[in-house]
């Protein structure tokens, strides 16, 4: 016996991505599976892919193409486009903070800048205990009760410095695995 | 004392509230009526839109709703024991809620139902009114409740301000197969928080205007496009689309009419375009929202290429009560060519921010003085923006300037969304004006090369003016390139983004000037 590999064949069909887990992939069959009946599903699926995987993993991507009879540039250019749809894992809670002009006019640059400063990240990335991913966003609907920010689907309003830290603590307690 | 029947308190479950502790305050209000064996009976209402004094409690008395805010739950126990229950006094106890200054002067038209009723309970909206708009619609023909429309003049509520019966006139008259009814749910300017309000504090009344333009028009489909930042809208409107199909108000044969219609919320993605209607469709289609050239307009060729009527929230939640009143009571409020209501948010740095719905020709100098109170910070007000992050930066001078359509256009602003976002003298407006075209090259689409490249260029332009790098010629370019993008772009955001760039550069030339170094030789 040859201790050569045996030579690969290059498939006709489009590679089946190997990254995915047996089990995240699945989820993404059955989300599609539940929603591709609908009209214009694809954004409704990557919405189900998020709430299910926590992020649109770029393996998925070719994965739900072929659910969908579309071409994964297309999917990936609608990935791509919608700030929400996250294409890095990180975060067990995602905080969303207001970057635009009602919050700026009552110290939302400040909060911002705190927000960066004490979690150590820059927007879109995540702490070191991987606890937190920080987000930026563009108004919430909270405008009269500004700085606001958003901890997964949790608004707040009128956050000073001394609250974000207060808020970010309890996320941290709330994450499952992070003793303290 | 034991056997009176439990007293009503209100705790708003709405969003705003939500953010400053309405759940901690209503959970508070329960253990501590448990502890005392007081009966309660607790409803969580919309917000009536004092947004200052959330958590605002209300207490139901022989004498009416009485208010108290802002309530935290530490304050509860104290609220028990001074008797908050009987409407008693306490400082932080603002009487009956109908006649505090702020609410007692305003004309609520469409949020007539909002921060009283429970907007989980159908039985209560049709106690307050609710559906008769409806009612009244499956007694005439679709011509005539476009005429109803058409003759209120009702203007399109998302910033356009195009009326309303045109645009459904004329999906009435284009052939279809299948005609659609499409709410812009995706309210994206900062310093708006109308439709977010609405949809959590009364979202039947939207389903109700939707239901009547499907018969207007004879679409039996309505989607509302829901921007992801609203989980809170999103819940209710599931929640009230749930209870008005199982009471047959949507769905098949509506109220024993024959009429169908099915409605779905589809929720958008965090894309500030998709608030132009064509990239809505597109994103509705499962696409990129990339804006598409008109014609064919929505109302011919819109979703899924089929004629479609697309509004925003506000507009089909007005439709009801002019159905219910009549054209001629609605269209009796307001001025010139803008009619009816307008509900205004106050927002960013004031002192009483909040909802403030009244009919056309209040200026801005009532609504940021006697309703807003002035700035939160206690400094003086230097600018205000109005219409969101494509709106004008309006300078004191201006404040007189009535809420009008048409007065708005004439000083180089746009009334929008209705959202006004106040500043103080801290403001730097160059700093507004960059992010201004931040935004726009953040948000473009990518279509049209004014706005995909113009924006990008234009922070580049502005960074060299404000270092002063030969800042006539730098101020030169900027204008011609607003120029560029004012004629140039394919829709409202690259066409807009001139506004808040040049009022600021017009109307406060100082924040651009480059501070005067001491030169190195002295």
């Amino acid at each position: 016996m040859s201790s050569k590999p045996p030579r690969r064949v290059i498939p006709l069909t489009v590679e089946r991505e190997s990254s995915l887990s047996a089990a995240e992939e699945s989820a993404v069959v059955e989300v599609c599976g539940r929603l591709a009946g609908l009209g214009g599903a694809l954004l409704p699926i990557l919405h189900g892919v998020q709430r299910a995987l926590g992020w649109v993993p770029p393996a998925a991507v070719p994965v739900i193409a072929r659910q969908l009879n579309l071409s994964v540039a297309e999917v990936h250019g609608v990935v791509s486009f919608y700030h929400y749809f996250r294409t890095t894992r990180g975060g067990r809670h995602v905080v969303h903070v207001c970057r635009a002009e009602a919050c700026q006019a009552v110290g939302g640059r400040g909060l911002e800048a705190h927000a960066k400063r004490v979690l150590g990240v820059e927007f879109h990335g995540t702490t070191a205990d991987g606890a937190i991913r920080l987000e930026p966003v563009y108004c919430l609907g909270n405008c009269a009760l500004g700085p606001a920010l958003m901890i997964d689907e949790q608004l707040q309003g009128r956050v000073t410095a001394a609250r974000f830290d207060e808020l970010m603590q309890g996320c941290r307690a709330a994450a499952p695995g992070a003793g303290s | 004392m034991s056997a009176a029947a439990p007293v009503k308190v209100y705790v708003p479950r709405d969003a705003a509230a939500l953010s400053v502790g309405a759940q901690a305050t209503a959970q508070a209000i329960v253990a501590e009526a448990q502890r005392r064996g007081v009966p309660l009976e607790l409803i969580r209402n919309g917000s009536r839109g004092l947004l200052s004094f959330e958590p605002l409690v209300e207490v139901a008395t022989p004498a009416g709703r009485v208010a108290y805010g802002p309530v935290t739950a530490s304050a509860v126990a104290e609220l028990f024991e001074a008797g908050f229950l009987h409407g008693r006094p306490h400082p932080l106890a603002h009487g009956r809620t109908e006649e505090m200054g702020y609410l007692k002067t305003q004309e609520r038209l469409t949020f007539a139902r909002v921060g009283i009723t429970d907007p989980r309970s159908l039985a209560d909206y049709l106690a307050h009114g609710g559906y008769r708009g409806l009612r009244a619609a499956l007694a005439l023909a679709p011509e005539a409740i476009v005429e109803a429309v058409t003759a209120s003049g009702l203007r399109g509520r998302g910033g356009a301000a195009f009326p309303a019966g045109l645009k459904w006139r004329t999906v009435v008259g284009a052939p279809g197969a299948q005609k659609y009814i499409v709410c812009n749910a995706d309210e994206g300017d900062s310093g708006t928080f109308s439709d977010r309000m609405l949809m959590e504090g009364d979202p039947f009344v939207l389903l109700e205007g939707m239901t009547i333009a499907g018969l207007a028009c004879g679409a039996t489909r309505g989607y509302i496009y829901l921007r992801w930042e609203y989980p809170h809208a999103l819940e209710a409107l599931e929640a009230a689309i749930g209870a008005a199909r199982a009471a047959h108000y949507l769905g098949e044969d509506i109220q024993g009419s024959g009429q169908s219609f099915e409605l779905e919320v589809r929720v958008g993605a965090g894309a500030y375009i998709c608030g132009e209607e064509t990239a809505l469709l597109e994103s509705l289609e499962g696409k990129r929202g990339q804006v598409r050239f008109k014609p064919p307009l929505p109302a011919l060729q819109g979703l899924f290429g089929q004629p479609t009527v697309i509004n925003n929230v506000i507009t089909f939640a007005s439709v009801p009560i002019i159905l219910e009143q009549g054209a001629a009571y609605y269209q009796h409020f307001g001025m010139g060519r803008s009619r009816g209501t307008l509900p205004l948010q106050l927002a960013g740095n004031i002192k009483r921010g909040g909802l403030v719905e009244k009919a056309f020709g209040v200026t801005l100098r009532e609504l940021l003085y006697d309703y807003g109170g002035g700035s939160l910070s206690g400094r003086p007000i230097r600018a205000v923006q109005v219409g969101g992050p494509l709106g004008a930066y309006l300078p004191e001078s201006q404040f007189d300037t009535p809420v009008d359509y048409e007065a708005f256009a004439a000083i180089g602003g746009m009334l929008g969304h209705g959202g006004l976002v106040v500043f103080d003298d801290s403001v730097d407006l160059a700093a507004q004006a960059r992010y201004a075209l931040q935004f726009c090259a953040l948000e473009s689409c990518g279509k049209c090369t004014p706005c995909r490249l113009g924006s990008t260029r234009g922070v580049e332009v502005l960074e060299r003016l404000l270092a002063g790098e030969n800042a006539p010629r730098q101020e030169a370019l900027l204008r011609d390139l607003c120029e560029t993008l004012t004629y140039g772009s394919l829709c409202a955001l690259g066409g807009l983004t001139p506004y808040p760039v040049l009022s600021a550069l017009n109307h406060f030339p100082e924040d651009f000037v480059k501070p005067v170094r001491p030169s190195v030789s002295a």
